[in-house]
């Protein structure tokens, strides 16, 4: 198990030393460059080359990747040219915020999805299943942000109970003082994840309820709500535990449309921010920060087949 | 804008109910599966919805001629009335005649970018999963790589250095979705090698290539033409995402995203002509294409058929 692990994380290392090198050979690609994005279109070489040689872009690529990385592991993620604050201190306002609203929107989606998901295969082929099914095609189909303006249009504008936009306070603790703005960015980012999630759950549980180990808890006399709460459950949640571990990079990385339409002040706009702004700065930070949640969403989902299925060993 | 999660769920889903192929002498695998196909009542109405579409975008502007190049400010935002059965846009153009110019847009870009992922994607996957060891190891870290990149990067990233149209769309598309076909393939070819009556052929003296094309590409065409169907849904909605980041189609060209996107400033002002029609176009196609793919897994999945 050890030296798995630990095969597992020098893999994942190289991973992400990998993406940063692409990324920042791409973004050394752009037309323009940082310069041009600082200084704007008016100017003069001479200021250009000035701008570069402060900064030290006018180095070669590698040379500047290097000094990068140095900075990276003494945890300096560099300036942001257009919000003038370091990195390192915008990440750390928005990253929590970010979490916030995606961690309560994965619960939400667990909580509603798994019942549902279960309910549907043990009736299946009847109204329930009809219905959770064409809902979860539907929400699934439909574009975020068309979802999230109806979910507006109907409960800000004509029922007016809740708020059209997210708090908008740089703290985490403000967001729950002010938690009536959170509902609808919540709400729409789970219908999303519970379309899939319910998908999932449902097929999982019709896998398993055709298991030999069923027919055996039921000839050994076991009620139905046994076989499916102590044998059925736990199987079933695998696949569960592959989409949380799929869906960690979100929750870190932020959902872009469904901050927009709320104008909610995580990751997500961070990103899109300073991607039209060309701050790359900003942009390699998240990319960096999405590039290990996505690494390590894949080994902890790994490492979950393991507790949850006996069966499943490392070596 | 990640992995679609209902083709990953439903890749697993368990055969609802047997499905009971007509007696009578054993087919080809072709028609066998299409019989299956046909059985499948969601997934033929799919098909057909699909197909009408198509139609209806590629067809309908032979029947119904509209301007959809000049802007003709006098006219925008009717609501639908004669002469402009759906109403006009913002800048005047017929909002039906846009439909059917915008879907061209989303459904060309919706079956190229999958197809072009999914030629990618097989290719790369199959010879990772051929040849093994080293080449295995490096060609699947640089799909781990970049699946690690956020693909919204990657595709802002694209869109600025190239002015989008529907070939850059494609293009641009399907670079950033051949992943999950090469994961799929790869995996499936890898188990796929160690079946016994692959190696049976092995031990018979049949070469290598023999058994991949005989025996290893039959088994996987299953899994890459099912990932296929969905790959178009996903391109679809993923214009439709770009254009409300406004990096879709420069007009006068359009897709159906966009027109949603646009549509959706007027929620307000409440014109249900720019917003529903689109809307309800790109929902119906995305779940049409889901269907028929559930349909083409229960057709080639030959172990789930009763003999």
């Amino acid at each position: 198990m050890a030296g798995y692990l630990l095969r597992r994380v020098a893999q994942a290392l190289a991973v992400v030393l990998f993406v940063t090198v692409i990324v920042f050979i791409l973004l050394h690609q752009l037309p323009g460059g940082p310069a041009r994005a600082v200084l704007g279109n008016r100017a003069t070489p001479l200021e250009i080359t000035q701008f570069n040689q402060d900064n030290g872009l006018d180095r070669p690529v590698p040379v500047q990747y290097l000094v990068y990385l140095r900075h990276w592991l003494t945890g300096d993620f560099g300036f942001s040219y257009k919000l003038n604050q370091p990195v390192g201190a915008l990440l750390a306002q928005r990253l929590p915020k970010t979490l916030v609203l995606n961690a309560l929107a994965l619960v939400l989606t667990i909580a509603v999805a798994v019942p549902v998901g279960i309910y549907q295969a043990v009736r299946r082929n009847r109204l329930f299943d009809y219905v959770a099914t064409t809902l979860a095609f539907i929400c699934y189909a439909a574009p975020t942000f068309y979802l999230g303006l109806i979910l507006v249009l109907v409960f800000a504008q004509k029922l007016n109970v809740l708020p059209p936009e997210a708090p908008q306070s740089d703290g985490v603790v403000p967001i729950f003082a002010d938690f009536r703005g959170m509902i609808l960015p919540i709400v729409t980012l789970a219908l999303l994840g519970i379309a899939g999630f319910s998908r999932y759950m449902r097929s999982a549980v019709l896998d398993n309820l055709t298991q030999d180990y069923v027919r055996t808890a039921r000839s050994k006399g076991c009620s139905s709500s046994r076989v499916l709460s102590r044998h059925v459950l736990r199987n079933a949640l695998i696949p569960i535990a592959t989409l949380i571990g799929l869906s960690l990079p979100a929750l870190f990385a932020g959902a872009l449309v469904t901050e927009s339409i709320f104008n909610f002040p995580g990751m997500g706009l961070l990103f899109w921010q300073a991607a039209q702004t060309s701050d790359y700065p900003v942009e390699l930070g998240v990319v960096l920060v999405t590039a290990v949640a996505t690494v390590l969403g894949n080994l902890l989902a790994d490492l979950s087949y393991a507790l949850l299925d006996p069966r499943v060993r490392y070596a | 804008m990640s992995v679609n999660p209902i083709d990953l769920a439903t890749e697993q889903l368990a055969p609802q109910h047997e499905i009971a192929l007509p007696a009578g002498r054993p087919r080809g695998a072709f028609r066998a599966g299409a019989a299956v196909f046909v059985q499948n009542r969601l997934a033929v109405a799919g098909l057909a919805v699909v197909v009408l579409l198509v139609l209806f975008c590629f067809g309908g502007p032979l029947v119904y001629h509209t301007n959809q190049v000049d802007v003709n400010l006098a006219n925008a935002t009717l609501p639908p009335g004669a002469g402009h059965p759906l109403g006009t846009d913002e800048t005047g153009y017929d909002e039906l005649g846009r439909l059917m110019v915008g879907g061209r847009a989303s459904l060309t870009i919706g079956f190229a970018a999958a197809l072009i992922a999914t030629l990618v994607g097989t290719l790369w996957g199959a010879v990772s999963g051929f040849f093994g060891g080293l080449v295995d190891a490096v060609m699947m870290r640089v799909v781990d790589a970049l699946l690690a990149i956020p693909i919204l990067f990657l595709l802002l990233y694209l869109v600025t250095i190239v002015r989008p149209s529907v070939t850059v769309m494609i293009v641009v598309l399907g670079l950033t979705a051949w992943l999950i076909p090469a994961r799929l393939v790869r995996g499936e070819s890898l188990t796929l090698r160690m079946r016994e009556y692959v190696q049976a052929v092995r031990m018979m003296g049949g070469s290598s290539w023999r058994s991949v094309l005989r025996h290893i590409l039959p088994n996987v065409a299953g899994t890459v033409i099912v990932n296929a169907t969905f790959q178009v849904a996903d391109a679809i909605l993923l214009i439709a995402y770009l254009g409300y980041l406004g990096l879709g189609i420069s007009p006068p060209a359009t897709d159906w995203g966009g027109m949603l996107s646009k549509g959706t400033n007027f929620i307000f002002p409440n014109y249900w002509w720019l917003i529903y029609p689109a809307g309800i176009l790109i929902v119906l196609v995305v779940v049409a294409v889901n269907f028929v793919g559930d349909g083409l897994r229960d057709a080639v999945e030959v172990r789930l058929r009763r003999r």
